[in-house]
């Protein structure tokens, strides 16, 4: 397995938290990995060690490199987005292209400009006077005419409207996802990144609580509808989560009996949000 | 090499109003200045019947002795220097606050991210915005300054010419050509000089988490007030205008003037500016010699280097400010 990132061991203390507890895992290539955890979880520190943008302690190895030492030969492969508004405001949408291109080696000049050519932008406008969407779409231009192996997506629809995260996700999807790139993102909107994450990820006060690929959850977890009379049956099997729709209750079971829980009611597949409310629970109390 | 010739042009494209924008207003105020004060001079001429251009003068070019030529090429050179005064200061102030910016702005907007989002090496970043600031921004103000003054001849000998006055003696009596020289001869020496200044200005953009510029200004008033007090105390025999001239003035010395050139064959020209409005001792080894030669530039420049190499290992841990 040619692996993207290997961590083991990794851990990041601020003060007195533990923003990351002696994490291990490893991403191989050709996956989108939803990284998913609570406010405060270490989702950034975790993206930010992998970028070589923070300290720690353990080993991680981003695509043959430590990321703390060789960061430069690390970046020609590694592209990111922090959220929206990090493009500087001064800077003109002719400025950005003629900069990346002349810094980076793996920027495909012609690629970028199709990709702009989709979008209202002009050459001479500047960052100050766009929206938060079309600062989004001359950043994906950009981001996306770089060929890099690893893309690293924190919150990157943050604060734009539906169409514009829409749009966001489907050009990755269709213009630059393949088998030899990875994408890992973070994201509060589970609901739109779910269909296209290939793994996910939980993390929670630092410490992974689930990392598995989206068949082995189909396969792991599973929803069943309980009509009020059997609920009590379904709570003897001991359910991770439960709650209640229409006068029935809907029970999320992690590696139980199929039969078993074909016997109680309708069974389904878990929305990841539904999976991670019933992983997080506590979190904030 | 191509990368920094970017990174640099980037710094230029980001800071066109301080870099170009200053200078060149600077320059045409100037020049609107002199023009206003040529007017006046031809109003006022023309009421009370004064007349320049009468054959005295004429005559009075044709009987100069050889020290009289010498004043006139050296009033000639000094004004055609003056323009630098006036863009001096505004460069001063434009690197100043450049400077104190570079590392610290694009953390407060966040944009940081995108650019280590880049193949880009935090050493080459520190020194694209160093060489923006001691090299690409004086270069501008000079060349700026040095086109201004010559400007501002032209316009003087046209008004003088429409009083019947040949001026071209007198311009060949000055050394516009030693004056230029001389001037563009100040950015490296500049850049030596301003070195502890501006690894001391880029040290604090690096490092404040907010207010930058109290950072840079307090540590070292506030040193020399206490040593100063010392002092008063009777204390540890420290020189406390030692400590103002050689430390507080070094931590701000981003302003071009005051660059001293030690005794020695000048005597009295204690500064590079002095030096500067006589246009004639520039640039030759009577200045540049004993600058060079001078222990306080080459103490500097290495505490420069080693400030600046703390800034850019702020630049490569540090990426937030708090707000």
């Amino acid at each position: 397995m040619n692996a993207v990132v290997t961590a083991s061991g990794l851990s990041k203390r601020y003060k007195n938290t533990a923003a990351l507890d002696n994490v291990s895992f490893q991403i191989p290539s050709g996956r989108i990995v939803g990284l998913i955890g609570p406010n405060g979880a270490g989702k950034t520190t975790a993206l930010k060690a992998i970028l070589g943008l923070t300290d720690f302690q353990g080993s991680l190895n981003v695509l043959g490199f430590d990321p703390r030492k060789q960061r430069g030969q690390l970046m020609e492969q590694v592209c990111f987005i922090a959220d929206v508004a990090v493009l500087p405001r001064w800077i003109r949408v002719r400025e950005a292209v003629d900069f990346v291109a002349n810094v980076h080696p793996r920027f495909d000049r012609k690629k970028c400009e199709a990709f702009l050519a989709r979008t209202k932008l002009t050459p001479d406008q500047r960052v100050r006077q766009m929206s938060k969407g079309m600062i989004v779409q001359l950043h994906l231009a950009l981001v996306m005419a770089i060929d890099a192996r690893l893309l690293v997506l924190d919150e990157p629809t943050l604060g734009l409207d539906i169409l514009y995260r829409k749009q966001f996700y489907q050009s990755l999807l269709e213009d630059y996802f393949d088998e030899n790139k990875t994408i890992i993102v973070t994201t509060h909107q589970v609901e739109e990144v779910e269909h296209i994450l290939t793994d996910l990820m939980f993390i929670r006060d630092g410490k992974i609580v689930l990392d598995a690929d989206m068949d082995a959850i189909g396969e792991r977890f599973a929803e069943v509808m309980v009509n009020a009379d059997r609920a009590a049956a379904a709570r003897a099997l001991g359910p991770l989560d439960e709650r209640q729709v229409f006068g029935k209750s809907i029970f999320l079971f992690d590696g139980a009996d199929r039969a078993a829980l074909e016997a109680l009611g309708e069974l389904r597949r878990p929305s990841v949000s539904d999976l991670f409310v019933a992983t997080m629970k506590g979190t904030y109390t | 090499m191509k990368t920094f010739y970017w990174l640099v042009k980037r710094e230029f494209w980001e800071h066109r109003g301080g870099f170009l924008w200053a200078p060149l207003v600077t320059g045409g105020v100037f020049l609107l200045l002199n023009l206003m004060g040529i007017v006046t001079g031809e109003v006022f001429g023309f009421r009370h019947g004064i007349r320049f251009g009468s054959m005295d003068f004429a005559s009075a070019l044709n009987h100069l002795g050889p020290n009289d030529a010498g004043k006139i090429a050296m009033v000639v050179d000094t004004l055609m220097v003056s323009s630098s005064v006036l863009l001096k200061l505004v460069l001063g102030i434009v690197v100043f606050f450049y400077l104190l910016g570079s590392l610290y702005d694009d953390r407060r907007d966040r944009s940081l991210l995108f650019w280590k989002s880049l193949p880009l090496s935090d050493t080459e970043t520190v020194a694209s915005k160093l060489v923006a600031g001691l090299v690409v921004a004086p270069a501008i103000a000079f060349v700026t300054s040095i086109v201004a003054g010559l400007l501002m001849l032209a316009m003087y000998a046209t008004a003088l010419s429409f009083h019947g006055v040949n001026v071209w003696p007198i311009l060949a009596m000055a050394h516009p050509l030693r004056t230029v020289s001389g001037m563009l001869a100040m950015i490296p020496l500049y850049l030596l000089w301003a070195l502890p200044s501006a690894g001391w200005l880029m040290l604090c953009s690096a490092w404040a988490r907010s207010k930058p510029f109290l950072w840079a200004v307090v540590p070292p008033v506030a040193a020399a007030i206490v040593v100063g007090w010392f002092n008063m105390l009777g204390g540890f025999g420290l020189q406390t205008g030692w400590f103002w001239k050689n430390i507080v003035g070094r931590a701000f010395g981003v302003l071009p003037n005051g660059i001293p050139t030690g005794l020695g064959p000048l005597g009295e020209i204690e500064n590079v500016d002095k030096a500067a409005q006589l246009g004639q001792y520039i640039a030759t080894e009577n200045v540049y010699g004993p600058i060079l030669a001078r222990t306080e530039l080459w103490a500097g420049v290495v505490i420069g280097l080693a400030l600046l190499a703390v800034a850019a290992w702020l630049r490569r841990w540090r990426t937030e400010s708090s707000v």
